[in-house]
C-alpha cells in the first residue's frame, strides 16, 4: 500500500504548491516537501521512516500517534505536518540511544507495561510530558495523564505501574 | 485518511490573514487548534480550498484578567492553559470546572476555547460555560473589531455568525459584579467522548444573594441551550432547597434531548437535572460556610 507521502513523490499536487519544512526530530533537522494535507504522522512514518509512531484510529481518539510537540504531547494524525514546521518533534525513538532504554521503557518492560505494544510509543510520550513537569506522579495523576491514551490490551494497571516505576527511577538518578 | 487539497498559508500579521480570507471568498477556513477541524477536513466534511494557519500570529495566545476582573482569552489559548491556569479557581469557577473536563489532555495542549465557540458543535463544553457567563466573542475584520454576544455568536449546530473574512480573536467574560461561583459537570461514556450532557452554572453573589446567574447546556439539544428561565428564577434571592428544585425543574424542561446510544432523553433530562441541583447546593453550602 503507497501512502499518501509516496503519491506526492510520484505526482505532484497540481496547482497546490509543495511546502519545504524544517522540523527538528528527536534533535535532528530534517527537511521534507510536504504537500499541505499531509498529516505529521504520515511524514514521520512514511517520509522519515519512524515508524515507531503508530496511527491506530486516524480519529483523534486513540492517541497511538501522540508525539511531543515543542516538549507537549499532541495527536501526530490531527497535526498538518506543515504545522511543524520550525518546531521540535520528539517520537519514541528519541526518547533514548539505540543501545540503551529510557527509564520510561525500563518501567514499561519491568513491570510488564505492555502486551501487544500498538499503544506503547503513545503511553510513553504521554508519560513523559507527565514526568517533566511532575516528577513524582500520584497513581490518580498518571491515569489522569494517560486519560487521551487507549489500550484494549492491559487494562491499565501495569501501565500505571511501568510510568510509576520510571517516576522513582528517574528521581533516583537525579538524587545520585 | 487523507482531506482533500488545499492550499496552505501561515501569515504572520492578522491583517495579512485578513486579505487571505478575503482572497478565498467564502472558500477559505481558519486554522488554529485544529482539534475539530482537521478531523473534519481527513472525514471530508469539510472541503476548503485555502487554510489560513494562525498560529504563528503574535498577541493571541493571552489569557488575561484586566483590573476591573474582566477575563480575555485569545483565539491561540490552549484548554491546557487555562487548565493550568493558577488564578482561574477563585476567579471564574465555571470555567475552571469546565477546563479539565474538555476533551482528552492530549487534545487540551492544542485545541482552544475560541476555537470551541466558532466550531458551534452541541456537544462543545465551551459554548455552555461562555453563554452561562453571559460572555462574547471579539470578531475581526477588514473593518475593524466587533464584538458579538455569544448567544448571538452561536446560531446553530456547527454555525456562527462570523462573516467570512473575519477572525474570532478573543473571547471576553464580563467582570462578576460580586463573588463569582458555580461549576460545570459533564457526563461522559470515557475521557474525550462527546458528552451524554452537560450544565454550566454561573452565579454571582452579594453576600447570600444571587445578583445575577446563567445556566446553558451541552449536548442535549440541537445546539448549545440558554436555560435563560431557570437562570432567572434564581436572580434576585437567596439560594435555597426549594429555589434550587426549581431552577433544577425548568432547565431540565429547556433541555432537548434525544435517545440514542448514550441514552434516553428521558435519562439525559434526568442528569441535567441532577447536575443543576448538584452544582446550586455546593455552591449554596460554600456560601453558609463562608457566612
Amino acid at each position: 500500500m503507497t501512502g499518501l507521502y509516496e503519491e506526492i513523490r510520484e505526482q505532484p499536487a497540481g496547482d497546490v504548491p509543495v511546502r519545504r519544512v524544517t522540523i527538528t526530530v528527536n534533535g535532528a533537522k530534517r527537511t521534507a516537501d510536504v504537500e499541505p494535507r499531509l498529516l505529521l504522522a504520515h511524514l514521520l512514518r512514511q517520509g522519515f521512516k519512524l515508524t515507531g509512531t503508530h496511527t491506530g484510529c486516524d480519529t483523534t481518539n486513540c492517541g497511538a500517534c501522540t508525539v511531543l510537540f515543542d516538549g507537549r504531547p499532541i495527536k501526530s494524525c490531527t497535526m498538518l505536518a506543515v504545522q511543524a514546521d520550525g518546531h521540535e518533534v520528539t517520537t519514541v525513538e528519541g526518547l533514548a540511544g539505540t543501545s540503551e532504554l529510557h527509564p520510561i521503557q525500563e518501567g514499561f518492560k519491568d513491570e510488564h507495561g505492555l502486551q501487544c505494544g500498538f499503544c506503547t510509543p503513545g503511553m510513553m510520550l504521554a508519560a513523559k510530558a507527565l514526568l517533566d513537569s511532575n516528577p513524582d506522579p500520584s497513581e490518580d495523576e498518571v491515569r489522569w495523564a494517560l486519560s487521551g491514551n487507549l489500550c484494549r490490551c492491559t487494562g491499565y494497571q501495569n501501565i500505571v505501574k511501568s510510568v510509576l516505576w520510571a517516576a522513582k527511577k528517574l528521581q533516583s538518578q537525579s538524587t545520585s | 485518511m487523507y482531506p482533500s487539497r488545499f492550499r496552505y498559508e501561515s501569515p504572520r500579521s492578522i491583517n495579512e490573514a485578513i486579505a487571505l480570507l478575503q482572497e478565498g471568498g467564502g472558500e477559505a477556513k481558519v486554522l488554529a487548534g485544529g482539534q475539530s477541524l482537521v478531523p473534519l477536513l481527513k472525514l471530508r466534511f469539510a472541503a476548503p480550498e485555502l487554510l489560513v494557519d494562525i498560529n504563528g500570529l503574535p498577541g493571541l495566545d493571552h489569557h488575561t484578567v484586566d483590573p476591573d476582573g474582566t477575563i480575555r482569552i485569545g483565539a491561540l489559548c490552549r484548554h491546557a492553559d487555562l487548565e493550568r491556569w493558577a488564578v482561574l479557581p477563585a476567579r471564574q469557577p465555571t470555567m475552571a470546572a469546565a477546563a479539565p473536563l474538555v476533551a482528552d489532555p492530549i487534545v487540551r495542549n492544542r485545541g482552544t476555547l475560541v476555537g470551541s465557540l466558532c466550531h458551534a458543535d452541541p456537544q462543545g463544553d465551551w459554548a455552555s460555560v461562555v453563554t452561562a457567563l453571559g460572555g462574547h466573542v471579539v470578531a475581526q475584520g477588514a473593518n475593524g473589531r466587533r464584538s458579538i454576544p455569544v448567544t448571538q455568536f452561536v446560531t446553530g449546530p456547527f454555525q456562527n455568525t462570523l462573516g467570512y473574512d473575519e477572525i474570532a480573536v478573543e473571547a471576553v467574560i464580563p467582570a462578576p459584579k460580586g463573588q463569582a461561583a458555580g461549576g460545570y459537570l459533564k457526563l461522559e461514556r470515557r475521557v474525550g467522548d462527546f458528552a451524554t450532557a452537560g450544565v454550566a452554572v454561573a452565579v454571582e453573589l452579594s453576600g447570600a444573594v444571587v445578583t445575577r446567574a446563567g445556566i446553558a447546556l451541552t449536548g442535549v439539544g440541537g445546539s448549545t441551550i440558554d436555560a435563560g428561565d431557570a437562570a432567572q428564577s434564581l436572580a434576585g434571592g437567596q439560594l435555597t432547597g426549594d429555589s434550587i428544585d426549581n431552577a433544577a425543574d425548568l432547565a431540565a424542561r429547556a433541555a432537548q434531548p434525544r435517545t440514542d446510544h448514550r441514552g434516553s432523553a428521558e435519562y439525559k433530562r434526568q442528569i441535567v437535572r441532577t447536575f443543576v441541583v448538584r452544582i446550586l447546593t455546593g455552591v449554596k453550602e460554600s456560601t453558609e460556610r463562608a457566612a
